[in-house]
């Protein structure tokens, strides 16, 4: 099957349409809303998959098709789609995750009230990451991507009434929205040096050789590179969206969604998407590896983050007690380990881990999202067990989940893509820091998910809730098993021994020697994770919780560390001291201004036309007005001077003619007519 | 001819001079019938014949009459009422008023060099001329002095008894 | 001071003391009668300049407006006898100076 690149937008504009319809659905028209949905979805796979297999027949090229949105006198800006396996492959595993867990929601919210709504939202979301995946442009990318965190949005706080989930949302959004700023800036000054936003445009687009030369050699203030400066202010975007460290306290507060969303989102797909976007502008991030004399370059900064996130998530999961913020902090760390993969130079060991990471962490989450639904929306790890009895498609699902995160090794597709991670970390030039951190990590990862296992699964049950679970209906419990399959098999085509997943996405074939060099730091992960696998067992497994005040038996063994974990060290609380007090003030000073600059002008303003009104009509009366009335008094007076003369006499009359003759006649003669 | 100038200027100016100063009506009425009948024995003299008839029958005959009707008509008292002080200023200066248009109609007179000669008077006017300059040229003004005649007679009928109330005596 | 001016000024002290019986009388006949000997006056005036104009001009003109003049009179006269009557239903008496209704 094949599919150009001018068709690829079909693929974003199927869930699109499936979002218009869930949006002008009444509430009662479920299965209309659901199974515009789903049945969008399967086309979006559909299309996805033969997009793959026209990427797959030249994996070295990348297809476009770009077309002219407006011009503004000379300029003009333009978008396009882009087909390359990383395109492909990425387009295939949101839409075929995502087709899952629209299924497991059928089941899920079937008891919500708002269950058109939550499926309109979940087109729109697809529809904006499919539409991130296949742009050409970094603007349309810029453009879906908030429409990624606006669905992100509605999602979290879909059940808005409950003010937690509120506050939730808007942490999610203005959070990521700070990371976006960063984003926006690096476009424009991108827009402002090159003319265009396009990847690759002929010879012309931002990621192709000419204007990397351009990037790389411009410098800035402190010695570093242009491309360096662009690079890092894109990554602050992708700090954002995919919760790095310092910008990672939205996501385990956003596990206040329901749990698909969680699944969905917060773990498969859109925080995948800063991952993403790094991979997918790595030749501008890698611009700058040659120049010797900068003072930074930009994928040391990304290795660097990506490492301290990684050994951050995985602390703080340890002292979690409920189930999704384990997972939510576990997502944290994983998406540090694809940053660190970025960062120290294989894109292609982050994108497998990537998409095995979608795989088991959908499962994971669907598999607790099976649990809590059973459990009546019980969360608390201290208050569940001995669900394993009790349900045992989810038990079986979740633990292969929990081993593919973990990394127990060869059976499952999480191992192959960290061992990929790790070897990429090993042959690092710069640093070995990294490789220590994700060593470390990969301990804690198996130390918790062991903890998080035996807790809710095994053991007695030690709440109602718990003793009254039972397994969930097959809409809920075979999507489960599907991705438990992929969570299996998608590791076969990523080991060394052919190294299918690698060749395609990079273009060129890779050999086998460059991901796997012997196998001294396999067996070293190896060994770590079983320590990890065993200390948890033996604090957690093997002496079960008796009930659910019990404290933890960490907590005994280092209650300050372990303290300090539960609290997830504190970010939250730091930022609202700093940046939260800074906003209250300027919010202060904001309305300070308002109320007596601006407020103070206006009323100014106001009261000056006041004032003239009053003065026009003081002048009005007193001038005008009086003027006109003296002037009809004086005239009623000359009025009354002129009847004086009416005596009503005619003596008087007569009288006066004589003398008027006189006079007249006296003129005449002195004047010498007469 | 100067002297009966004169005498009929004499009898003309006395008579007129006396019937202003009387203080009973009936005694300025019969002066002035003197004084018109002079004026009367001017028109002679000045040799309008026609016009000292009319004179005498239109003022002698009928308004005399008139005079006399009113006078007649509005007689309340036999007594005479007293001379008000504003009625004597009002003679002095009716006569100062008087003195001075005549001083200025003497000095316009006189001042006037009049061409005449009088040793040749005007023809007279015969009657048959006056008839046919009346019905001629100037018949439209006899028209309307028809008119007016009638107009004024019955404006004075109308006048002398349209009060509705029957104030005062009837007449 | 030929005829015509002797004519002249006596027709001019006429009309000035018919002018003065106007004026000075407060009885409305009196008044009326010194209208009268003004009219006459002018009367006069007109048959002397008749009686000396050159010959040759419209020998009729004075004669004629004269009798137009005293055919006016006499309709003068009628009006005021009416006037005089109305004037004394009036106000009892016929003193001019108390008919000051007009009074402005």
């Amino acid at each position: 099957m094949n599919l150009s690149a001018s068709s690829l937008w079909l693929i974003p504009a199927l869930p699109l349409l499936a979002a218009a319809i869930g949006a002008l659905t009444p509430r009662g028209g479920r299965s209309l809303a659901s199974g515009a949905a789903i049945i969008a979805m399967v086309g979006a796979l559909g299309l996805s998959v033969a997009a793959l297999g026209t990427a797959l027949a030249q994996p070295a090229v990348h297809l476009t098709d770009n077309f002219t949105w407006f011009s503004i006198g000379t300029d003009a800006v333009r978008l396009g789609w882009l087909l390359d396996p990383l395109t492909a492959f990425m387009a295939v595993m949101v839409s075929f995750v995502g087709l899952l867990i629209f299924i497991f929601s059928l089941g899920y919210m079937k008891e919500d009230a708002n269950f058109t709504r939550f499926f309109c939202f979940l087109s729109l979301f697809a529809a904006a990451m499919l539409g991130v995946l296949v742009a050409n442009s970094l603007l349309l990318v810029f453009v879906c991507w908030e429409l990624v965190g606006l669905a992100s949005y509605l999602l979290i706080g879909f059940w808005f009434h409950k003010p937690s989930a509120a506050a939730a949302a808007k942490k999610a959004f203005i959070t990521t929205r700070i990371g976006d700023l960063g984003l926006l800036l690096g476009m424009l000054w991108l827009y402002h040096v090159r003319g265009t936003l396009l990847f690759y445009d002929g010879g012309n687009g931002v990621l192709e050789p000419s204007s990397l030369a351009l990037l790389s050699h411009g410098k800035i203030a402190g010695g570093i590179a242009l491309s360096t400066a662009i690079g890092l202010l894109i990554f602050c975007g992708a700090i954002g969206k995919s919760g790095q460290f310092p910008l990672h306290v939205w996501l385990p507060d956003a596990m206040e969604g329901p749990t698909p969303v969680s699944a969905l989102i917060h773990a498969a797909t859109m925080v995948a998407a800063g991952v993403f976007l790094i991979a997918r502008v790595y030749p501008l991030m890698l611009a700058d590896q040659h120049l010797a004399n900068v003072s930074v370059h930009a994928l040391t900064v990304v290795a660097g983050i990506g490492a301290i996130t990684a050994l951050l998530g995985a602390a703080i999961a340890v002292g979690q007690n409920d189930i999704k913020r384990v997972l939510a902090f576990s997502t944290v760390s994983q998406l540090g380990y694809m940053m660190l993969a970025l960062g120290v130079g294989s894109w292609v060991a982050a994108i497998f881990h990537l998409l095995t990471h979608a795989f088991f962490k959908a499962l994971l989450f669907l598999g607790a999202g099976s649990v809590i639904h059973a459990a009546h929306h019980e969360q608390d790890m201290r208050r569940l067990g001995g669900l394993g009895k009790r349900m045992k498609v989810t038990f079986a699902t979740f633990a292969v989940g929990m081993m593919a995160l973990a990394g127990v090794p060869f059976l499952f597709s999480g191992f192959w893509s960290k061992e990929g991670i790790l070897h990429a970390a090993h042959a690092w030039p710069v640093s070995q820091l990294p490789l220590v951190a994700g060593l470390i990590a990969v301990v804690l990862t198996a130390f918790y998910m062991t903890r998080l296992v035996a807790e809710v699964f095994l053991g007695s049950p030690r709440s109602d809730a718990a003793s009254h679970a039972h397994e969930n209906s097959p809409v809920m419990t075979v999507p489960l098993v599907i991705l438990a399959i992929g969570a299996v098999l998608l590791g076969l085509i990523g080991t060394p021994a052919w190294p299918w997943l690698q060749s395609n996405l990079g273009g060129v074939v890779v050999p086998a020697e460059s991901i796997f060099e012997g196998p001294g730091l396999m067996v070293l992960s190896i060994v770590l994770v079983c320590l990890g696998l065993g200390v948890g067992w033996a604090l957690y497994g093997w002496r079960k919780r008796r009930d659910a005040f019990a404290p933890d038996p960490l907590a005994a063994a280092m209650p300050g560390v372990f303290a300090a974990l539960a609290a997830k060290l504190g970010f939250d609380e730091f930022y609202a001291l700093t940046f939260g007090r800074l906003n209250q003030l300027l919010a202060v000073v904001a309305d300070g201004l308002d109320r007596w600059v601006w407020g103070g002008i206006v009323s100014g303003v106001a009261w000056m036309g006041e004032a003239l009104g009053t003065f026009d009509r003081e002048m009005d009366e007193s001038g005008l007005n009086s003027g006109f009335d003296a002037a009809s008094e004086k005239l009623r007076g000359v009025g009354n001077a002129y009847s004086r003369a009416q005596t009503g006499e005619a003596h008087g009359y007569l009288r006066t003619l004589a003398v008027a003759f006189v006079v007249l006649a006296l003129l005449l003669l002195l004047g010498g007519v007469l | 001819m100067n002297l009966s100038f004169a005498l009929i200027a004499f009898l003309i100016l006395a008579s007129a001079v006396l019937a202003a100063t009387r203080r009973d009506l009936i005694h300025s009425a019969l002066l002035l019938v003197g004084n018109w009948l002079g004026v009367a024995f001017f028109y002679l003299w000045a040799g309008a014949e026609f016009v000292a008839f009319a004179q005498a029958l239109v003022y002698v005959g009928a308004i005399s009459m008139v005079v006399l009707f009113a006078v007649l008509l509005t007689r309340r008292t036999r007594t005479e009422l007293p001379l008000l002080v504003a009625t004597r200023d009002r003679v002095v200066s009716a006569v100062l008023g008087g003195l001075a248009v005549f001083g200025v109609l003497a000095v316009a007179v006189l001042r006037t060099p009049l061409d005449i000669n009088p040793a040749k008077p005007a023809a007279s006017v015969s009657m048959l001329s006056l008839g046919q300059q009346l019905m001629g040229p100037h018949a439209a003004a006899v028209l309307i002095v028809g008119v007016l005649l009638t107009v004024s007679l019955l404006g004075a009928v109308v006048l002398a008894s349209s009060d509705a109330d029957g104030k005062g005596e009837a007449p | 001071m030929n005829l015509l001016q002797a004519c002249l000024l006596v027709s001019s002290a006429l009309f000035c003391i018919g002018l003065v019986t106007a004026l000075s009388r407060s009885n409305t006949i009196l008044v009326l009668l010194g209208i009268e000997i003004m009219l006459n006056a002018a009367n006069l005036n007109f048959i002397a300049f008749w009686r000396f104009s050159p010959a040759g001009t419209a020998p009729a003109t004075g004669v004629i407006f004269v009798l137009f003049s005293i055919a006016v009179a006499a309709a003068e006269a009628a009006v005021w006898l009416a006037l005089v009557i109305a004037l004394y239903r009036h106000q009892q008496n016929i003193r001019l100076q108390e008919a000051t209704r007009l009074k402005g």
